[in-house]
């Protein structure tokens, strides 16, 4: 008769502890790259703030002195991200909510399932050079070559798939049963979806949205084929159809620079892209947890 | 207006005609004729799998809804098939209510989950009166007058199945459909919705699906007993049709078919 108690030494005991203690290390392994990552930046870039940061243009490499700000490159990653917010935004909820509240599982519904699927693993440079040719090259908006615009619109690209997934993710995790309620009280498909269906799924959707918005303004690729880079402040309306800075391209172009200042100024931006888009990450954990509190009153 | 030249009886608000449903190439139930009576109480009984649901179901057209769904024959309601091409389904089911097996409120506040049906078919009065008057009518004032912002998710189970009642008559409906409105409840709570079911026969037309047949007997006046054979021609599976339709009194004591005396008995079911 076996003892009842713990044995150290049972071979299927040994093996335990053995596979448990593999699965800790790799667990730690596979943070290890984001601790060193975000200390790092922090130490380099953290070094770098100051007030001027914000509110200089970035100088022109070579003098050696100062490297100047990066203003103009942090209002451009905004207003690029915003476009593409503004267009792939209500064209991704619109796809996911037609995917999951109107399509019947027919071949359209399915292609357009699997074309998300597809575009979701585009590599971003793709989608950068195919604005670029699209938009760029053939001067068609209103004969501006590199734009914020096109910048935007490469973005745009990155963020619908993500959008379309979660809200057609987020809508069939509605219960059925709660639209059958809303339809049986004599609603209409338009007003249960708007009324009922999406509200429930906001959580997801905005969720969703804030991670493709974090992706997106972190992009350098399809940035360098479309809003390429500017050093000037952005004065107006009319900036939006020139070269546009961003965080991204500044930490390329300066990180590459021979000169110690524009190295530095690239660590500085690093620092507040990373910031930036860690908050943002946090922003829809709160969001998430906010919302899922008051839908539980 | 899309009216039939047939006669009907001005008591019968709905009659099914003819009525075969099926799921894709599966055949639910199969030629049911039925007319139910304005302001009965008519249940539909049955063993599982007979197709009382579906039947409940295609009355408001919920069917539509579920996906290779069809329907051949005529429910008329109002003199018109509201299977016609021409017809609205969220207009008849404004008029025909539905109540569902599980208790699904809205995620909204207790007021805004009556609020909310009244409002979309367009009612201007004073919202305040109606959600109290439909709280009221489903025996659920008393218990939530004070915390009519709560969450409706807030209430139990047999409360927010009463919700679900108060909101289905704050449209106003001509008849309201229960789907096994007391299975998922305690015998206290279906006591409740029973005599709620009481009330509302004033001024209401109800159909209700039980697997109570103890239920039936307590709250209709009609009964409807649906039964599922296997038929020559089917493939095999066993197809609902309508056995046998009496009064309530009828079918519980002296029913004429063998098959619903052994099911009220409890041989099979």
């Amino acid at each position: 008769m076996n003892s009842l108690y713990y044995q150290k030494r049972l071979s299927r005991n040994v093996g335990d502890k053995f596979f448990t203690s593999l699965s800790v290390i790799c667990a730690l392994i596979a943070i290890l790259p984001l601790i060193f990552l975000v200390t790092y930046i922090l130490y380099k870039g953290g070094s770098q703030i100051t007030p001027e940061l914000f509110t200089l243009e970035p100088n022109p490499p070579g003098d050696d002195l100062d490297a100047g700000g990066i203003n103009p490159a942090l209002i451009g990653t905004l207003i690029i991200t915003s476009i593409a917010s503004i267009i792939a935004i209500p064209v991704g909820i619109g796809g996911g909510i037609y995917l999951a509240e109107y399509s019947k599982g027919g071949v359209f519904s399915r292609f357009i399932r699997f074309g998300v699927n597809v575009l979701a693993g585009v590599p971003s440079i793709i989608a950068g050079v195919f604005i670029y040719a699209l938009i760029v090259s053939t001067k068609i908006l209103f004969g501006s070559m590199y734009s914020g615009l096109a910048g935007g619109m490469a973005l745009s690209i990155l963020m619908l798939p993500t959008v379309i997934k979660t809200t057609d993710e987020g809508l069939k995790l509605v219960p059925n049963e709660l639209r059958y309620a809303s339809l049986g009280v004599g609603a209409s498909m338009y007003t249960t979806i708007l009324k009922i269906t999406l509200p429930s799924a906001f959580r997801s959707i905005a969720t969703g949205v804030v991670l493709g918005i974090a992706r997106a303004a972190g992009e350098t690729a399809p940035l360098i084929f479309t809003a390429l880079f500017s050093y000037y402040y952005i004065t107006g309306f009319g900036d939006l159809f020139y070269e546009m800075g961003s965080l991204a391209v500044l930490i390329y172009n300066f990180a590459l620079e021979p000169y110690d200042a524009q190295n530095k100024l690239a660590w500085a931006a690093s620092f507040i892209l990373v910031l930036s888009i860690l908050s943002v990450n946090i922003f829809s954990r709160i969001l998430a947890a906010f919302t899922e509190k008051t839908k539980r009153v | 207006m899309i009216k039939t030249n047939k006669k009907i009886p001005k008591n019968i608000i709905l009659s099914l005609e003819n009525v075969s449903i099926s799921y894709g190439t599966f055949e639910a139930v199969r030629n049911v004729f039925c007319n139910f009576k304005k302001g009965d109480i008519t249940s539909l009984i049955g063993p599982s799998g007979c197709g009382k649901s579906t039947v409940l179901r295609s009355l408001n057209r919920m069917n539509d809804l579920i996906p290779n769904c069809s329907l051949k024959g005529t429910v008329l309601f109002d003199g018109t098939n509201i299977y016609d091409k021409r017809v609205d389904p969220v207009e008849v089911r404004r008029r025909i209510g539905m109540v569902f097996q599980q208790p699904n409120p809205f995620p909204k506040s207790i007021y805004e989950n009556i609020a909310f049906g009244a409002r979309i078919n367009g009612f201007t009065g004073e919202m305040d009166e109606l959600v109290e008057s439909s709280l009221r009518k489903a025996a659920l004032w008393d218990e939530c007058k004070d915390k009519l912002n709560d969450s409706g998710y807030s209430l139990s189970g047999g409360q927010q199945q009463r919700l679900c009642i108060a909101r289905t008559i704050a449209i106003e409906p001509e008849i309201i459909l229960m789907d096994e409105p007391c299975s998922a409840l305690d015998p206290i709570s279906t006591l409740k919705i029973e005599e709620t079911m009481h009330e509302l026969k004033k001024n209401y037309t109800i159909i209700i699906v039980t697997h109570n047949m103890q239920q039936a007997l307590r709250v209709s006046d009609m009964t409807a007993f649906f039964n599922a054979i296997e038929y020559e021609d089917g493939d095999g599976g066993k197809v609902g049709y309508l056995a046998e339709f009496n009064s309530t009194k009828k079918i519980f004591n002296s029913p004429k078919e063998k098959t619903t005396q052994e099911y009220i008995s409890g041989k099979f079911g």
